[in-house]
């Protein structure tokens, strides 16, 4: 049987793009924003195209946030995809300061404009970046997506996690550490988006799905039309 | 960071192609180009409802919804994007991001609603570049068929600080000509913004792609009649970009690890 994933439907998540990219990795998408719908999910998908403000506000408009938090106190997983991951977090600074889901601790900032030595950094952060572990390079993550992960990039700001372990991949747009992915116990965040990054990304959600890419029809076809 | 994204010109149902943004050419349907391209490894895809504009209408939603059900990486798309509610559309149709050339020209104002609503990352300013003048460009809409009266580089420089977070920057005056992409035009754009820049129109050879990266600075290459046509394909450009130490995701090391 197909595992079934709930996506929150807030008006902010490219939920197409998701919905998509689960079909493809073999789960049945459920696009949702009622309360009881989502705290009864197996997994739970928060995407997120947009501003954190109006992110927090679209959530709490629809009586969202404490399903939410209940939700990732659960146990059961749960990821966040850019802004979605970012709302993760208690605050951010992003057009004055706004609180965040507070499921992990940690502030959302901007990218600095400025490189170290005084030129300018193009900012929004575009494109694609190859992940880095540091200090979690023997983590479950760091082996799961190897020394090759390219994920694809479109955003401003950025999380800093209050405890360094919950960092879990980071990568380097031009000389400023990017958190790229964070997580603890059953709780998963992406800063790119795995959606959009080929056939990197969907392995990323097959793992958060618990899938074998390999016993996965599309993704072998997908491999051999490569060859 | 270089950024490889093939360009698909719509027309109705197909995929068309012209010299000048004009005279166009039929060249079949947009999903079997576009799947091709995704699997072969581009960055992302542009898709431009070369006609919208023209009768007031956007009829691309469909062909995104179509196309992007089995393309994972972004898309970006542009033609007859009049509204907050227009981009609303894409969006939810698997667009990634929107690119606006005549609306903003009309009324600069949505290029603020826009990205202040979905973030500047999602609103790609278009502009149709024709010459004037030695190092002075006009900008127009309409592919290429209607003058605006903007100078192109004070017209990028004021929609940057209304929220534009990306320029996709086509030369009229090379578009479809296979003679190379205007590279003072380029240069202008890429010194004066902080944002990234697509060089657009006039693609033809490898030396092209090296000029715009190396001396136009442009982030982003967008390609289409080299690639449509098959002169190219985009494991060749990946790896002459590599052999001139540019830095582009690694596509084919990703994909043996699944």
């Amino acid at each position: 049987m197909k595992k079934q994933v709930v996506i929150v439907d807030y008006g902010m998540g490219n939920v197409f793009s998701v919905s998509r990219a689960l079909e493809f990795c073999g789960a049945e998408a459920v696009l949702s924003a009622d309360a009881a719908v989502i705290e009864a999910a197996q997994y739970l998908i928060l995407p997120g195209v947009g501003a954190f403000p109006d992110g927090m506000q679209e959530l709490s408009g629809r009586g969202l946030v404490e399903p939410l938090r209940r939700y990732a106190r659960s146990g059961k997983p749960f990821l966040g995809i850019c802004l979605g991951m970012q709302m993760f977090f208690q605050s951010t600074e992003e057009f004055g300061f706004h609180e965040g889901l507070g499921i992990l601790p940690g502030m959302v900032k901007q990218i600095p404009d400025r490189k170290a030595d005084g030129s300018l950094r193009r900012i929004p952060h575009i494109g694609w970046n190859r992940l880095l572990y540091g200090a979690a390079k023997d983590g479950a993550i760091a082996n799961a997506l190897g020394d090759n992960f390219w994920g694809y990039f479109v955003h401003s700001f950025a999380a800093e996690t209050a405890k360094p372990e919950h960092r879990l991949a980071y990568c380097d747009y031009d000389g400023f550490e990017v958190t790229a992915v964070v997580g603890s116990e059953n709780i998963l965040g992406c800063q790119f988006h795995p959606e959009k990054s080929g056939l990197a990304g969907l392995k990323l959600l097959a793992r958060f799905l618990g899938e074998e890419t390999t016993a996965n029809p599309a993704f072998q076809t997908e491999l051999a039309a490569r060859k | 960071m270089i950024r490889l994204i093939a360009r698909l010109d719509i027309k109705g149902e197909n995929l068309i192609k012209g010299v000048h943004l004009e005279g166009l050419r039929v060249m079949g349907d947009p999903q079997a180009f576009s799947q091709k391209y995704y699997l072969d490894g581009a960055d992302e895809l542009i898709y431009i409802d070369s006609v919208a504009s023209l009768y007031g209408r956007n009829n691309l939603t469909e062909i995104v919804r179509r196309t992007a059900k089995d393309i994972f990486v972004p898309l970006t798309v542009g033609g007859g994007v009049r509204s907050v509610e227009d981009v609303r559309h894409l969006l939810a149709s698997g667009a990634d991001k929107v690119a606006i050339n005549t609306a903003a020209v009309k009324n600069p104002g949505l290029i603020s609603e826009v990205s202040r609503r979905f973030g500047s990352q999602c609103m790609v300013l278009s502009v149709e570049a024709k010459q004037a003048a030695p190092g002075k460009w006009e900008a127009y809409t309409d592919n290429g068929r209607e003058k605006t009266g903007l100078d192109v580089v004070e017209w990028v420089s004021e929609a940057v600080k209304l929220g534009a977070g990306e320029v996709l920057l086509t030369s009229v005056d090379k578009e479809g000509t296979k003679k190379g992409f205007d590279i003072p035009l380029l240069s202008a754009i890429s010194e004066l913004v902080n944002v990234p820049v697509i060089a657009s129109g006039g693609m033809g050879n490898l030396d092209h792609l090296f000029d715009a990266v190396e001396k136009g600075h442009a982030n982003a290459v967008a390609m289409a009649s080299v690639l449509h046509y098959g002169q190219l394909t985009l494991p060749q450009i990946r790896s002459a970009c590599r052999e001139r130490n540019m830095v582009l995701r690694d596509y084919e090391k990703t994909s043996s690890h699944c």
